[in-house]
């Protein structure tokens, strides 16, 4: 037990200091929610007015209504480009996830002769403005007389998330213990054997952040699509050639929707790895 | 032997794959920047002449845009790294148990449609919106000022849209410094500016080179931004090479605008990289 | 050489500190004296209070309660690069973009001293590393990034220089070395060293004052030998080494002594080594001062008897034995293999005695598995 000293009176630290420290912590606190505001604006601004009762053109608040959420494909145009997105978005993502992931594992598991070439090759469609990236592939499918449109539109897809993809996981391939896998093969699992058993489970988280970020990825682009897809619609398109006359507020739902979904996504990701981690 | 193929094996599907188009297209985009019309033939009909000249014209013709675009691209950058660094700073450092919830949160934005977002932004700094009414009644701006269909808008649009490739590379950065090097740089006499400036600042730098870079690189090559927000005064490269294709389907001059702006970022983004010292990339 | 130590400014005193976060009290009301020159050990396990007490100090965190003095200057709210306090990091904190000579000069030139280069080239022959000077930090051993550390924060010659578990990092071999340089240091540069461990040995080997933390108060402070021959608290008993504590009632007085009964055996111990506060008791004796023998064997001092050898390890400068006492005990006795004498056998049975001198003896009301981290049920029989 301990001897508390009982005489001496407690000091108290006086109020400038505590303000000061109070201010310093808060300053912090009082910024992020600016920034988080600035960021989160467009999103609120979208969100509500997907409720607006607006008829043609989306521009003036005219009143609350669930229709447009009761009917997202009242405006017919909208649903025909988002089906379009999705299709597109789902090949693009699975061949790009399947492509990257297998160049990822020969970069981040084997050391051979091009191995800096092979990076640099990765590297340089992340580092090449899409405007050209769009505009030389356009060119390309001309010279061969293929004309824009839905498979030509995958294609460009998939060769800009492939360099997204294989860094992706690539760095889940390089916070690996390589200790693992010879534990693995220590205890009698052969080279298949080990990288059906162990490589493979411990690497899936990767390649399903990689797989999500192409899919969003090829979702949300523009510039490529609008270059290599002809008449096809896409849902990006879709609100680029509305926004001259005003977007129809089942855009605003299909918006609002994507965000909830990918926000539910990310949530229960990060549930899933917590409840793992335990 | 297999141990040796297995590399290359693995890399053939996708190293072809973006040869074929990625590569090859390139390839064949420098090949169309020295075209010249075919003479009597239909718009659209070019023939290879090695007209190196296509270059200069190109670059003359549109000199206005392309220095526009640099300037925009680089007021955006600066102003996504002022805005990106404390808060990456504060997720990293500031915020406890709650960091995975707010880097969801700096990501989440963007999970709805970039074109949506940057629709929004039109319409709340548009006449209707809250904004511009709001400033006008403080008489901050002018009666006749607006805020859409000029450089601001534009700008402000680029910063907001490329903000995520500036704040995630910075947080990486930041959240892998020790923060007791910054406790012991307190401890050594130096304030929190000079600790910024000595430490923390050095250390985050291979988060503020790829952020810049993710963040420039895109925002040189953006036409819509410029084309939501701005007006005919705020055309950048990418509006004129758009307009080439589509609308005048002059092909060579677009190919040749194409590869004036690869090359002019390719050179900034080289001295930049020797500048700040590091040859670590994303 | 030698360095100057006139930037001392006194004694650092803190009086009635306490810190919480939220709820919890990490520091509780804790007033201390840290005598200029000194080197001073806060010696806890963790969680203690122990870490939280030297970033008060350092300035790194600020106490909800109480001041801290360094001579008569207050010091509680100044800003860590106000003080002349400097702290050598757990794990160094070196800072990763500089060489070992900028990071050494990094507080010279914060604070605008002129001839940085010379102070540098002298801290650096005095930690041994003067061909170090132009590499970085990680290509350095654990080691000699723990000397650049101390490096790093004497050459400022501070008032007071704080060591955060400066060793924890290192192997054994290392530490025991580095442990007689910090101390040999210590008295070169007379500088005032406060010291945060969890290792009792690496306290004794270097303090001249050790204060043993637990839960945020200071159990008892003083020389290590006080700590260990006369510890107050069942917290310091166990800590500190280990402890045999033997429930039992004083029966009475002779002279200096006190006569307790354990179990009903009679045993005495010196007043001054009670720390009872009523007639109820823990005897405490260390494992090394108990002397076994056989029941035919005269003994002298305090005897217990009735014990069986349950358990006999073999350590090679000691043997240590494990004995089941009549009720129920296990008593732990360390032997020393230096008279030739064939150790006992497991099921023999012998007394135990010792001197009476080296006992002390415990509140009745203590916890006696405080501060050990052995199973409650060996010593535990009540």
């Amino acid at each position: 037990m301990s001897k508390k000293v009982v005489d001496a009176t407690i000091p108290t630290i006086p109020m400038m200091a505590r303000f000061q420290r109070w201010f310093g912590r808060n300053l912090i606190r009082v910024y992020m929610v600016l920034a988080f505001t600035y960021l989160f604006i467009p999103v609120a601004y979208t969100f509500a007015f997907s409720f607006n009762d607006s008829g043609k053109s989306n521009l003036i608040w005219k009143g609350f209504t669930l229709d447009n959420w009761k009917n997202p494909c009242g405006a017919p145009e909208v649903c025909t480009a988002l089906a379009n997105s999705i299709k597109i978005g789902l090949l693009a993502t699975i061949f790009s996830t399947i492509l990257g992931t297998m160049i990822a594992f020969a970069i981040g598991r084997h050391k051979f002769k091009g191995r800096s070439t092979s990076n640099l090759l990765i590297f340089l469609p992340m580092a090449t403005p899409e405007i050209v990236l769009g505009a030389s592939l356009l060119s390309l499918f001309l010279v061969f007389k293929i004309n824009p449109g839905f498979w030509p539109t995958v294609v460009a897809h998939v060769m800009f998330c492939i360099s997204f993809v294989v860094v992706t996981v690539k760095a889940r391939i390089a916070s690996l213990d390589p200790r693992l896998e010879q534990a693995a093969m220590d205890l009698y699992a052969n080279e298949f054997q080990t990288f059906r058993r162990v490589t493979l489970p411990l690497v899936a988280p990767g390649i399903a952040g990689a797989a999500l970020l192409a899919f969003s990825l090829s979702f949300d682009d523009f510039i490529i699509t609008n270059f290599n897809s002809g008449t096809v619609s896409t849902f990006p398109k879709f609100v680029y050639t509305a926004a001259a006359r005003g977007i129809p507020a089942q855009a605003n739902v299909i918006g609002s929707g994507m965000f909830f979904l990918a926000l539910a996504i990310v949530i229960a990701g990060q549930f899933v790895n917590r409840r793992k981690a335990r | 032997m297999g141990k040796i193929r297995t590399p290359y094996l693995l890399l053939l599907p996708g190293f072809l794959f973006l040869f074929t188009f990625f590569i090859l297209p390139i390839v064949n985009l420098a090949q169309t920047s020295t075209q010249t019309p075919i003479a009597g033939g239909d718009t659209g009909q070019y023939e290879q002449t090695l007209r190196f000249q296509n270059y200069i014209d190109a670059f003359i013709e549109n000199r206005e845009q392309f220095s526009r675009s640099f300037v925009y691209a680089l007021i955006a950058t600066v102003l996504a790294l002022m805005i990106s660094y404390p808060l990456a700073y504060a997720i990293a450092f500031k915020a406890g148990k709650y960091k995975n919830f707010l880097l969801v949160l700096v990501v989440a934005p963007f999970f709805t449609s970039f074109l949506l977002r940057t629709v929004a932004w039109k319409q709340i700094l548009g006449e209707e919106g809250f904004v511009v009414p709001t400033l006008r009644t403080l008489g901050i701006i002018s009666p006749s000022t607006t805020l859409t269909s000029t450089a601001f808008a534009v700008v402000m649009g680029m910063t907001y849209n490329f903000l995520p490739f500036m704040t995630l590379p910075l947080y990486a950065s930041i959240d892998r410094i020790d923060p007791r090097t910054l406790e012991a740089s307190g401890d050594l006499y130096a304030n929190a500016f000079t600790t910024f400036r000595k430490v923390t600042l050095p250390l985050s730098m291979p988060g503020v080179v790829a952020g810049t870079l993710l963040t420039f690189i895109p925002a040189a090559g953006d036409y819509v931004n410029a084309a939501i927000l701005g007006s005919p005064n705020t055309k950048m490269i990418g509006n004129v090479i758009e307009s080439r294709y589509f609308k005048i389907v002059d092909y060579p001059t677009a190919a040749a605008l194409s590869f004036t702006l690869m090359a002019a970022i390719l050179i900034l983004v080289t001295i930049y990289i020797r500048k700040a010292g590091t040859e670590e990339l994303v | 050489m030698s360095f100057d130590a006139s930037s001392a400014r006194g004694d650092l005193i803190l009086t009635r500190i306490t810190k919480e976060y939220g709820d919890f009290k990490a520091v509780d009301d804790l007033t201390l004296t840290i005598p200029k020159g000194s080197f001073f050990a806060l010696l806890g396990p963790s969680g203690c209070g122990k870490t939280t007490t030297l970033r008060m100090i350092a300035g790194l965190e600020e106490p909800t309660v109480g001041s801290i003095h360094l001579g008569e200057t207050d010091i509680t709210t100044t800003k860590p690069y106000q003080r002349p306090i400097n702290t050598v990091f757990q794990n160094y904190a070196l800072f990763p973009h500089l060489t070992i000579f900028e990071n050494i000069a990094f507080g010279l030139r914060r604070r605008g001293i002129k001839d940085v280069d010379a102070a540098v080239n002298k801290v650096l022959n005095l930690v041994e590393l003067p061909h170090l000077a132009g590499r970085k930090p990680t290509q350095l051993s654990g080691g000699q990034q723990q000397r650049i550390a101390l490096a790093r924060a004497i050459v400022n010659r501070p008032a007071l220089l704080l060591l955060d578990e400066p060793l924890g990092a290192l192997d054994l071999k290392l530490r025991r070395q580095m442990q007689i340089e910090l101390k040999w240091i210590q008295k070169e540069v007379g500088l005032t060293f406060v010291h945060v461990t969890h290792d009792q040995e690496e306290a004794m080997t270097m303090a001249d004052t050790i204060a043993v933390m637990n839960e945020g108060q200071i159990e008892q402070m003083g020389s290590p030998a006080e700590l260990y021959d006369n510890p107050e608290t069942a917290f310091v008993a166990n800590f500190l080494g280990q402890s045999n504590l033997i429930k039992g009632t004083i029966s009475g007085n002779d002279g200096d002594s006190i006569i307790a009964d354990l179990y009903g055996q009679k045993i005495s111990l010196p007043k001054k080594r009670s720390h009872a506060v009523d007639n109820s008791i823990y005897a405490g004796i260390r494992p090394e001062k108990f002397r076994i023998s056989l029941l035919n064997t005269p003994v002298s001092g305090n005897v217990l008897s009735g014990g069986h050898i349950e358990d006999v390890s073999y350590i090679g400068v000691s043997t240590q034995y494990q004995v089941a006492m009549p009720w129920g005990q296990e008593l732990i006795v360390f032997e020393q293999n230096d008279d030739g004498v064939a150790p006992f056998n497991k099921g023999d049975a012998v007394n135990i005695s010792w001197e009476p001198i080296f006992t002390f003896a415990l509140r009745g009301d203590e916890d006696v598995t405080a501060g050990s981290e052995v199973n409650p049920e060996v010593l535990d029989e009540e």
